[in-house]
């Protein structure tokens, strides 16, 4: 556990570190999301009905950007073997990873995601619920996409391979999630879907990091 | 499969492990493919004739109907074709047997294609019984989910350079995609879906008539010969290519060797 909170913390030391690099992800969530009124027009009823889907897909998106360098700059300056010899089991390192990569980049775009809800014009309704399906729909991102990244360390394309493998996985996520808030926003209760959202987070918490554990035994092989 | 000799009681971990040999599986499927494209094809022409020209039609759909005799069982192979591809993932993940991982990369693009050809079909269906080609409800959504994830583990084994590397990547990709399977299965009950509830079922009466039942059972009997007739063929290429292509290795580092020595 003590290697545990080691590999996290030096995680998040390096990220503090490239503080550019880490802010990039929010950024593009930002930006990104604030490109709908444009293309869509401003006009509140349509912008607001469809507020929950865009700060989702964006959410989602924003999430994938960092995945790419999860597990990339360790391999390829071989810190990554040196985890895997640190005694952590790989789950463990996966696991640290995935926290590592919600705490950086889920948390930030989590307190964005309020904001830009309101300026899509968001029925004030449905926000909390939107917030809440967020914080238990970004742990899964991270658990997906640390996932995902571990499988595809050390492919030819890897960055272009990883939205085609973490996408249709987390379909699911995305359903649930926008539909919560859009059951708030509507004026129906976003409990069963929440409750779905955590269920999946639940079965995803143990069993992610050791499908992960095993992706990355195989890349130091 | 054929009866254990006695040689393999006394060593009985052996078994699993007999057809792992590529020389003994091309010499088993050499013999048993030409029997399943000749059946397959044989009963998949017979029940599609039935089908599409014998069967009585809906009395509300009328000749549309017909095309479920195509539909169905691609339908279903899509599905069983991602269970063989998980099995053959778990085989390859805790035996490291090496042909499953050739039959797990070759079922791949068999399983895109039954599925594609499912949804496209479905699509045809759709048009004129719902009046859409494509609607986002949940039986819909989970079989394109499963296309996306064949098309993402075609592309993952075929994206590195060590191809063990690939089938162990693409091994952890499938098993993770099962749980799209059961969603599938039960996204018409689960969800209020416009696509229909299944109509046959392990347990109880079909609720299809029998003149239409029995053609469609064949149809899909005839589509499953045929689903592993090709993956199986296609196996045997694989195992061909991999061997010439340790052949040619073997051949350029001698020639290397003796370049170096020179």
């Amino acid at each position: 556990m003590r290697i545990f909170w080691a590999v996290l913390s030096r995680d998040l030391r390096l990220s503090m570190r490239h503080g550019a690099d880490t802010l990039a992800a929010l950024l593009f969530f930002m930006v990104t999301a604030s490109l709908f009124p444009l293309a869509i027009g401003p006009a509140p009823d349509t912008l607001g009905r469809i507020a929950p889907g865009i700060v989702w897909v964006c959410a989602l998106l924003a999430a994938l950007l960092p995945l790419d360098r999860l597990f990339g700059a360790d391999l390829e300056d071989g810190s990554l073997d040196l985890l895997m010899l640190s005694g952590l089991p790989p789950f463990g390192i996966a696991a640290a990873k995935a926290m590592s990569h919600w705490l950086v980049t889920g948390v930030p775009l989590l307190l964005a995601a309020g904001p830009v809800a309101i300026m899509l014009r968001m029925p004030e309704d449905g926000i909390p619920a939107l917030l809440l399906g967020l914080l238990l729909g970004s742990p899964l991102l991270s658990l997906f996409g640390t996932m995902a990244a571990s499988i595809v360390l050390g492919a030819r394309r890897g960055g272009v391979l990883l939205p085609l493998l973490v996408l249709p996985l987390v379909t699911p996520v995305l359903i649930f999630g926008a539909s919560a808030a859009d059951a708030a926003a509507g004026g129906f209760s976003p409990h069963p879907h929440l409750m779905l959202l955590a269920a999946m987070l639940a079965a995803a918490l143990p069993l992610c990091p050791l499908a992960a554990g095993a992706g990355l035994r195989g890349a130091v092989e | 499969m054929a009866t254990p000799s006695s040689a393999e009681h006394r060593r009985p971990a052996r078994t699993l492990h007999r057809f792992a040999n590529p020389g003994q599986f091309l010499r088993l499927s050499g013999k048993i493919t030409p029997w399943l494209f000749w059946i397959g094809g044989l009963v998949t022409v017979g029940s599609l004739t039935w089908g599409l020209f014998f069967a009585p039609d809906d009395w509300q759909q009328g000749d549309t109907v017909r095309i479920m005799y195509v539909h169905v069982p691609f339908a279903w192979l899509a599905s069983a074709g991602y269970f063989s591809l998980a099995v053959c993932s778990f085989s390859s993940l805790i035996w490291r047997h090496p042909l499953a991982d050739l039959a797990a990369v070759e079922i791949g693009p068999v399983g895109a294609g039954f599925t594609a050809v499912c949804l496209a079909t479905g699509s045809l269906w759709g048009k004129p019984t719902w009046g859409a080609w494509w609607v986002w409800d949940a039986r819909l959504t989970s079989v394109f989910v499963l296309l996306l994830l064949y098309l993402g583990h075609i592309a993952l084994v075929r994206a590195f350079d060590d191809p063990t590397r690939g089938y162990r990547a693409g091994a952890i990709l499938a098993l993770v995609g099962v749980i799209n399977l059961p969603i599938i299965k039960f996204s018409v009950e689960w969800w209020n879906t416009l696509h229909q509830p299944a109509s046959i079922g392990l347990t109880g009466a079909p609720t299809i008539a029998a003149s239409m039942l029995w053609p469609l059972l064949g149809s899909a009997i005839g589509f499953t010969l045929l689903f592993a007739a090709i993956t199986i063929t296609r196996t045997q290429a694989a195992v061909m290519e991999q061997r010439i292509r340790s052949l040619l290795m073997a051949k350029a580092s001698s020639m290397s060797g003796e370049e170096s020595v020179s």
